[in-house]
């Protein structure tokens, strides 16, 4: 695994799928959904462990609705379950 | 506020860890609703970094900032500071009003091309050759958006509108109007500069520029700071997000370089 | 009661808004209303207040919207072809519901027009001007003391309604100069406490103020219609001025407001002599109109004359309020020539004779 320093939370309902986060990551961590929100578009998501928190994606997203983490000391990313939704308070505070 | 449980179905979306530190995140002077904006569209990302700035200098109980006609007539929607909605073209007059009669607020006016550099040339030219101890933050992405893609002012030689569907011909239809640089020339313009917003560099120098232009406001500098962006309009150029800035980056900084075109005379 | 002093009527009007408390006064040279600019330009900044003197009349009155949106008292002044460049402008503060004074000394037109006095704005200045429904209080002073009172006036009549004012003068009441005395004013605090609604910056937090004439749900924008429909029939029914002279035995009326109300009481007094028992309404509020009270006098008079210096505009409104009871006639000159009171005279003499041979 890539050494892990950073992580994001995407707003998927403010997200218009304009893929700038995506070309602008350079890491490459970030892919847009197959699926869909509830306005249509399909939304980014962090998919990749190589985020390292440098807020690019969350300088030129437009819809403000990107939140960047970093970690300080060796973190591991969590994967929130389909069931257990409220396994990331973080994550849903965001959401 | 909504239902998220569908969205974790087969994706493995990543989380962060708990010990992690939050370190960027949606200025809380944005106000929390998703915008009337198009997807990709640069007003937006300028919006932020004004909601940003205003965070930054703590100005928030002090400023005023005037909406134009154009896509962000609502911009007051987005920014929670004191806004009015200008007629299409004065938002700079308002704006002089208020910081005549109340020098202590800080007043910024955000208007597109149409606005400052078509119908509000007037207002413009004026306001900054008195020297208003404004800010004026100048969104260019040649184009009219919000009546549905129109020939702008600044629409660059042979860029395809509803309005000069064969392309701009500057025979028949005049020059793209570089009017940061016009302005630059009077006594009472203090600080013009161009930035745009379409990577993350340019956004961050973008918040440079605009955090210089309100301190020079709150330091009551003598003269008018002016931000243009040069923007994009995805939609109204047709084009998807990415291809928009990328279209910009090639063929609109050649005609409007970025950087500062005048400075204070002592940071020269 | 101050002492009596000499002055035109445009310094009157400025020293009187000074007096007022204002704020902030922007304007544009244009004549016969340019000594009330120049009036404020040396005055104004030393008695803390601020004086732009702006690009156009478009800009003197987005001035006005940005300043008295952020809750100062001010005002801009101009003449017939300014008050048409504001009208775009007028309708934001309409609509905004943005309180402020502007004054218009008419002058002859239609076009670039004359700089003689004229009532030609007349439709204009009541009728609404810009786009939309909306209504502005339109004082018609008739005097050069009348010109510093209506300042007072109007300031107060716009903070308490919220509502742009309009002082409706002409360049004779402009350019004359008269003996005034400025009345002690002072300024009332409930009505400039704009705390509530102007956009100051969020003070301690507040919620933020928004001021705009968009509302794009048509829903909300015919709310918006209603609220202010609302004000007006408030105006309407609190806000009616107007002067009588002789209207207790007359059989003639003539309605005249402004300068022409001095030419008709000037041919009322020749009338008297000659034994026509004539009178004569000032509405000195044009909207709102003083409807109701002609209405009630056509039950007495016989006739009613109208003298304006247009081709004709406030007859319509005194044919609407009489409602057919008697005949309305009319009396007018146009593009900045003045009746003359034998002209009025003549004319009273024409419609006494056809009454008493009815």
């Amino acid at each position: 695994m890539a050494k892990i320093r950073g992580s994001v939370t995407i707003n998927k309902q403010y997200c218009k799928g304009c893929e700038l986060c995506v070309y602008e990551c350079p890491q490459d961590s970030l892919k847009m959904s197959t699926k869909l929100n509830t306005k249509g578009y399909h939304f980014a998501f962090l998919a990749e462990d190589t985020c390292t928190g440098c807020i690019n994606c969350a300088l030129v997203c437009p819809d403000a609705c990107i939140t960047v983490y970093r970690g300080t000391k060796k973190n591991q990313l969590s994967t929130v379950k389909k069931t257990t939704n409220s396994s990331s308070k973080m994550a849903l505070k965001a959401l | 506020m909504y239902n998220m449980v569908d969205v974790y179905i087969s994706e493995r979306i990543l989380t962060p860890d708990k010990s992690m530190d939050k370190v960027w995140e949606r200025p809380d002077l944005l106000i929390d609703v998703p915008n009337h904006y198009c997807p990709g569209c640069s007003h937006s990302v300028v919006h932020r970094l004004l909601m940003e700035v205003v965070e930054e200098l703590d100005i928030m109980e002090r400023t005023i900032g005037i909406a134009p006609v154009g896509c962000s007539v609502l911009a007051y929607d987005y920014l929670n500071v004191d806004m009015q909605e200008a007629a299409h073209g004065r938002a700079t007059a308002c704006a002089s009003g208020i910081k005549r009669v109340f020098p202590d607020k800080i007043v910024f006016t955000y208007q597109g091309d149409g606005d400052l550099a078509a119908i509000g040339t007037s207002e413009t030219i004026h306001t900054v050759n008195r020297g208003e101890n404004i800010v004026m933050v100048f969104i260019n992405n040649g184009i009219y958006g919000m009546t549905g893609g129109q020939m702008a002012p600044t629409t660059l030689e042979g860029a395809k509108t509803s309005t000069c569907p064969e392309g701009r011909n500057l025979d028949l239809m005049g020059h793209p109007i570089k009017i940061a640089d016009m302005i630059a020339l009077l006594d009472g313009a203090y600080y013009v500069t161009r930035q745009a917003v379409h990577n993350s560099k340019t956004v961050r120098k973008t918040k440079k520029a605009l955090l210089k232009a309100f301190q020079y406001q709150i330091d009551g500098k003598g003269g008018t700071s002016f931000v243009e962006i040069v923007s994009n309009c995805p939609s109204g150029w047709k084009m998807t997000p990415l291809e928009a800035n990328d279209w910009l980056a090639k063929n609109m900084f050649e005609y409007y370089p970025l950087g500062n075109i005048k400075i204070p005379q002592k940071e020269e | 009661m101050g002492q009596k002093r000499l002055m035109k009527g445009n310094e009157a009007l400025a020293e009187a808004a000074i007096r007022a408390g204002v704020q902030g006064f922007f304007g544009y040279p244009i004549t016969p209303q340019s000594e009330l600019l120049e009036y404020m330009s040396k005055e104004l900044p030393d008695r803390g207040g601020t004086f732009v003197q702006a690009e156009s009349e478009i800009a003197s009155i987005n001035m006005v919207y940005g300043a008295a949106g952020a809750g100062a008292r001010v005002m801009t002044s101009t003449s017939s072809p300014g008050f048409s460049l504001m009208q775009e402008g007028i309708s934001y503060l309409a609509c905004t519901e943005i309180p402020c004074v502007i004054v218009n000394v008419m002058r002859g037109g239609p076009g670039l027009g004359t700089i003689q006095p004229s009532q030609g704005d007349y439709f204009q200045a009541v009728k609404g001007g810009g786009h939309g429904d909306y209504q502005l209080i339109v004082l018609a002073p008739n005097s050069v003391q009348e010109m510093a009172n209506f300042a007072f006036l109007g300031f107060d009549l716009a903070d308490t309604y919220r509502v742009p004012v309009l002082i409706l003068a002409d360049g004779a009441l402009g350019q004359m100069m008269e003996s005034i005395e400025f009345p002690d004013y002072v300024v009332k605090e409930h009505l400039t406490d704009k705390s509530e609604w102007a956009t100051t910056g969020r003070i301690n937090g507040r919620e933020q103020h928004i001021l705009t004439s968009l509302h794009l749900q048509p829903e909300e924008m015919e709310m918006t219609n209603k609220i202010l429909q609302r004000k007006y029939r408030e105006i309407e029914a609190k806000e009616v001025r107007y002067e009588t002279l002789f209207t207790d035995d007359a059989d003639l009326l003539i309605v005249a407001y402004g300068l022409s109300s001095r030419v008709s009481h000037k041919a009322l007094e020749l009338a008297r002599k000659e034994g026509l028992k004539v009178g004569l309404l000032r509405p000195q509020t044009l909207y709102p109109f003083p409807s109701t009270v002609l209405n009630n006098l056509a039950e007495k008079v016989k006739k009613i004359l109208v003298v304006e210096m247009s081709a004709g505009q406030m007859v319509e409104d005194v044919q609407l309020a009489v409602e057919g009871k008697i005949p309305v006639e009319f009396y007018g000159r146009m593009g900045g020539m003045i009746p003359q009171p034998d002209d009025i005279l003549d004319k009273l003499r024409k419609m006494n004779e056809s009454t008493l041979n009815v």
